[in-house]
């Protein structure tokens, strides 16, 4: 018990292990967790800036969206009208082609009966002269009775 | 009671004798020193290592222990020291480890190391430094003359004699030898109390687990856990007592009033 030479001996190792551990053991310990503590600070920060930047494109994403889909409507509303335009054109196109051959078969009947009419009478006339001529074939003189019987087929 | 001795007395009065080298108040207490110091080195390689090997970016297990004890006594640092502490927070931290090592060697069974001792030829040993009032008068007899320089360092020469001389009562002449007397008490309470208290505790600490050993063998394991146990408390306890009352002293003597 008590104190002896051994303190002395203490008070040099206990000032060494404190000038070791001040030299270099605190300092970069220190070093080391106040810059990993500026690190974290600085990731914190980064991670807040880039959230934000998410939030600020998500609302720019939405923004585009919307314009793309009333671009969108508009286009279909426009080709709509365009479809509507595109048959209706092609209706009127369609009933003038058909008044038009309709017109034409018209045209067409019309001149054959006309020329049907103009062989019948032809042969009418053929007819009738031959008729004649079989019941007349002697008192009618052929020449004498011709002009009369042109005018007759000229009134069928 | 492992180690053979003839009596009670002579078994715990073999426990408390140093292995010395010398006489009297030349001698050396050649345990405490070894022990100490291979405390101290196991300290500063631990913490040296970690040091060299520190990074701000993930740390590594070895790393982390480390930096919990470091924040740890930074933090009490900070909050004790207002001034410069470039020295006084490696200082606390030292002194936290370092005492706290010394005393973690009352919890090795008390037999161990002294019978080892034996074999090897060692008539004495006594593993636990902080059990050694050299030791813990030597810590704060350090942090005394630290007292005294932080004093000069932050009131200046004249400031620290003139809290001497009018500190507490006044500047009343008559009032001086009074102020200078109670100082002078109050400064040197600070070394003392410093020691005794960790001297006290931890031989208080040690004694206790020699008795536990003179108990039969079935008897010693209730209270030799129990004391164990509640030591795990004390000894760091009383390393981080001593380490925050050096803060405090520190700050006292550094602050101008």
């Amino acid at each position: 018990m008590g104190v002896n030479a051994t303190l002395l001996g203490q008070m040099i190792t206990f000032i060494l292990f404190v000038l070791f551990t001040m030299k270099f053991v605190w300092p970069p310990l220190t070093a080391a967790m106040a810059e990993r503590a500026e690190r974290i600070a600085d990731g914190l920060a980064a991670a807040e800036k880039g959230q934000q930047a998410g939030e600020e494109a998500k609302v720019q994403v939405e923004a585009a969206l919307n314009e793309a889909r009333t671009e969108a409507a508009a286009l279909i509303a426009q080709a709509q009208k365009r479809h509507n335009d595109v048959v209706d054109e092609a209706k009127g196109v369609a009933a003038e082609e058909g008044s038009r051959i309709l017109e034409a078969a018209r045209a067409q009947i019309e001149q054959e009966t006309t020329l049907a009419r103009e062989t019948l009478r032809k042969q009418v006339a053929v007819l009738a002269v031959a008729g004649a001529e079989k019941i007349l074939v002697r008192e009618i003189d052929a020449a004498g009775h011709e002009q009369m019987l042109n005018e007759l087929a000229g009134q069928l | 009671m492992i180690i053979a001795a003839s009596s009670t007395a002579e078994y715990v009065n073999h426990h408390l004798t140093f292995l010395t080298s010398g006489e009297g108040v030349n001698a050396l207490n050649l345990d405490t020193l070894f022990f100490s110091t291979l405390l101290g080195l196991l300290f500063i390689g631990v913490f040296g290592l970690a040091a060299r090997r520190a990074t701000s970016g993930v740390p590594g297990p070895l790393q982390n222990f480390v930096e919990v004890i470091v924040e740890f006594v930074d933090t009490s640092v900070k909050e004790g020291f207002q001034g410069p502490r470039e020295f006084v927070a490696p200082l606390a931290l030292t002194i936290f480890v370092w005492t706290f090592l010394w005393n973690l060697m009352d919890l090795v069974p008390v037999d161990l190391l002294p019978l080892a001792g034996q074999q090897m030829g060692l008539p004495y040993l006594r593993v636990v430094p902080s059990a050694d009032m050299s030791a813990t008068f030597a810590l704060s007899i350090s942090v005394f003359i630290l007292i005294l320089i932080y004093s000069v360092k932050g009131k200046g020469w004249g400031g620290f004699a003139k809290e001497m001389l009018y500190h507490p009562f006044g500047s009343f002449p008559l009032l001086i030898p009074a102020n200078l007397l109670l100082n002078f008490v109050e400064l040197l309470a600070k070394p003392l109390s410093l020691a005794l208290r960790l001297f006290g505790n931890l031989y208080a600490g040690e004694l206790i687990f020699i008795l536990i050993a003179l108990l039969p063998w079935w008897a010693q394991w209730v209270p030799g856990l129990g004391w164990a146990i509640y030591h795990i408390l004390v000894i760091t306890l009383q390393a981080f007592i001593f380490m925050t009352l050096t803060v405090v002293y520190l700050s006292l003597a550094y602050e101008k009033h």
